[in-house]
């Protein structure tokens, strides 16, 4: 993946006269582009929303107890209840409040998945760049470990690293952060090898600038947008393996404010009474609409990114 | 063609290694006496901790203890899983057809209708069946499997009691168990049919619908997606115009000239679908209480059951090189391009 740098004045890639499109600034054209697609705007809006609920989440589920991203739970009743006073969305079995849940779970998907992200675009920035701009030995070695890392099903390796350091949030996140650095450094290794013979670095090599100054004012700047598309991209997914995670009883614990757990609790109560089979609907829907729309967000706001930076992907979904 | 594949043969082992290597490096975040039970096959050897941390050098140099164990997983030992009551191996062993008839099902369905959607969209480009698929793709990228399969249960099974969750039924499960029934292949649905037992059959049937079709719906994703916009380039280029324009009909341009050439990207992600599906068989067996690998793994994992947890490593790994190797030669059978180099 490359990307053009948006400060660039556009290129016009159409034969027809290009008088009467004046020249655009990166800004400008990343609008147009968004208005231009509604799908973009829909994924925009959703994300923004989510944005806005993570923030205000104190405000809109006021939290009683100690750890705000602890469900408050009234009684230990083993039957879910329907949306009502007091539980707009309801309530899981042991009476855990769906809507606090439902709030606060957002907050902890921002949480993971941008703990998730940093982390490995750390691992990828070190690593990354020892490995696409000094190459040789060390370049051979963080590439076949990257490779024995990607011979693991992603999930699988969560789960085995889970099971060994005991199971939390904490160690949930490390265990996907593990699971997704390779591919952070992969791309960032072919971003410094495509980036290191380029002129203005030679340039600056030639001024007399050391590696570092380099590798931090002249690589990395223009690796930004392909780290933000893979991002972007990946939000979604870091999410539904976290709560894969949970849902499999390995990452958040029971009461945790967290999609994945609520929908754990749902599981037993799939089937039903005999008279209605969908009386407990909501335990199932309510968590899972959330994830639903934050992570459908995620990939059409990725999509668009994608279709913005990288010219080279377009018109090819 | 044959160099091509020995080199790849040649990786494998490579790989292999450094998958051994990675797990073995998770287990040392263990204290030595959880180690311990790696080696141990009997809860009655429990007593005997101390000892077996001394015989196995637990307390020695990492590279002494992986060496030790890579001989051990070598000759097929992998200790003792507390929650399937038997040898890690064996357990494998008896858990492992279940998922291979869920991963054959899914694979053959995901392929067909996959393949046949994708081609379908770009045929039909812009119009119902185009559009559709594409929300499909979206909305299949965008819905966790779990949600989809819990869904799936809460209508089919909850609703209509059409498709039950596990993998056969109280009665054809005794009748399986008894000794009328024989075992050749360890897949159900085969051995039933080898047994002449029509309703085990369609009892084993039954509870494989909806697995399946969880499966397929995430997967189907991906390669709709690939293989509609490959085949909306391949039906751009000059040598199907040329088909068109001497009048082939439709059908045979887009079966026999166009298809064929589209596939081929679509054979590179046979692995990434790969991947997804021993992903996606965790969650489902757990989703459907289906008793394969995945279900094993994952209680495994919940209870500290370390030995399971490293065999079910191990195994997922190696299904994964395997699959790539296949991926690869397949890849290599079809495109002359790469035969040649």
């Amino acid at each position: 993946m490359s990307a053009i740098r948006s400060s660039s004045p556009a290129i016009p890639l159409s034969r027809a006269p290009a008088a009467r499109r004046p020249a655009e600034t990166g800004w400008s054209r990343v609008l147009r582009r968004f208005r231009a697609n509604p799908l973009s705007m829909l994924g925009a809006l959703i994300v923004a929303f989510f944005v806005i609920v993570a923030l205000l989440a104190p405000f809109l589920a006021r939290p009683t107890e100690r750890n705000p991203y602890m469900i408050p739970h009234s009684g230990y009743s083993s039957d879910p209840h329907p949306p009502g006073p007091g539980h707009p969305f309801g309530t899981t079995e042991e009476q855990f409040d769906l809507f606090y849940g439902v709030i606060w779970g957002t907050r902890t998907a921002f949480l993971v998945a941008l703990t998730v992200v940093a982390t490995a675009v750390v691992i990828a920035l070190a690593l990354g760049s020892l490995s696409g701009y000094f190459g040789g030995a060390w370049d051979e070695l963080v590439m076949r470990v990257t490779d024995v890392f990607l011979a693991f099903p992603g999930l699988i390796l969560a789960v085995v690293i889970v099971a060994v350091l005991g199971q939390s949030v904490r160690n949930a996140v490390i265990a996907i952060a593990v699971v997704e650095w390779p591919t952070y450094t992969r791309l960032l290794r072919g971003e410094f090898l495509r980036v290191r013979d380029l002129e203005y670095v030679q340039a600056a090599q030639a001024l007399g600038s050391g590696s570092l100054r380099i590798i931090l004012r002249h690589v990395i700047p223009n690796t930004v947008y392909p780290m933000l598309i893979l991002a972007s991209l990946n939000m979604g997914g870091i999410v539904i393996t976290f709560a894969a995670l949970s849902f499999l009883g390995l990452g958040a614990p029971p009461g945790y404010a967290d999609w994945g757990q609520l929908i754990n609790l749902s599981h037993n109560w799939i089937a039903g009474t005999a008279g209605d089979p969908f009386t407990f609907w909501y335990t199932l829907i309510v968590p899972g609409t959330a994830i639903f729309l934050f992570v459908l967000g995620w990939n059409l706001l990725g999509d668009t990114f994608r279709d913005i930076f990288d010219p080279r992907l377009q018109g090819s979904r | 063609m044959a160099a091509f594949i020995l080199r790849r043969l040649f990786l494998l082992p490579l790989v292999a290694l450094g998958v051994s290597m990675l797990v073995f490096a998770l287990l040392q975040f263990l204290t030595p006496a959880m180690r311990a039970s790696l080696y141990i096959h009997d809860p009655k050897q429990l007593g005997a901790l101390p000892e077996i941390i001394q015989k196995y050098h637990l307390d020695q140099p990492a590279y002494v203890q992986y060496w030790d164990w890579l001989m051990r997983v070598a000759h097929g030992d992998l200790g003792w899983s507390e929650t399937a009551r038997e040898p890690v191996a064996d357990a494998i062993r008896g858990f492992f057809p279940a998922t291979l008839e869920l991963g054959i099902y899914s694979f053959v369905c995901i392929l067909a209708f996959g393949i046949w959607l994708g081609t379908q969209s770009a045929v039909h480009k812009d119009h119902l069946i185009d559009h559709l698929s594409r929300f499909t793709s979206i909305s299949g990228a965008s819905l966790p499997t779990f949600v989809w399969g819990l869904l799936l249960l809460m209508v089919f099974y909850g609703h209509f009691g059409w498709f039950p969750p596990g993998r056969l039924s109280l009665g054809a499960d005794l009748f399986v168990r008894s000794g009328k029934f024989h075992w050749y292949t360890g897949l159900i649905t085969v051995d039933a049919l080898l047994n002449r037992q029509g309703w085990i059959f369609w009892d084993a049937l039954r509870h494989l619908v909806l697995p399946v079709a969880t499966l397929t719906y995430f997967l189907t994703a991906v390669l709709v997606r690939i293989t509609r916009s490959s085949m909306l380039e391949t039906l751009r280029t000059d040598y199907v115009r040329t088909a068109q324009a001497k009048g082939l009909a439709r059908r045979v341009v887009v079966d026999k000239h166009a298809r064929r050439n589209a596939l081929i990207p679509v054979i590179t992600l046979a692995s990434l679908l790969f991947v997804g599906l021993l992903s996606g068989v965790v969650i489902t067996e757990t989703v459907f209480n289906y008793p394969g690998i995945g279900r094993w793994g994952v209680g495994a994992s919940q209870q500290l059951d370390i030995p399971a947890v490293t065999g079910f490593a191990l195994i997922f790994a190696a299904l994964l090189v395997v699959g790539n190797l296949c991926a690869d030669v397949l890849y290599a059978l079809v495109d002359p391009r790469i035969r040649l180099q």
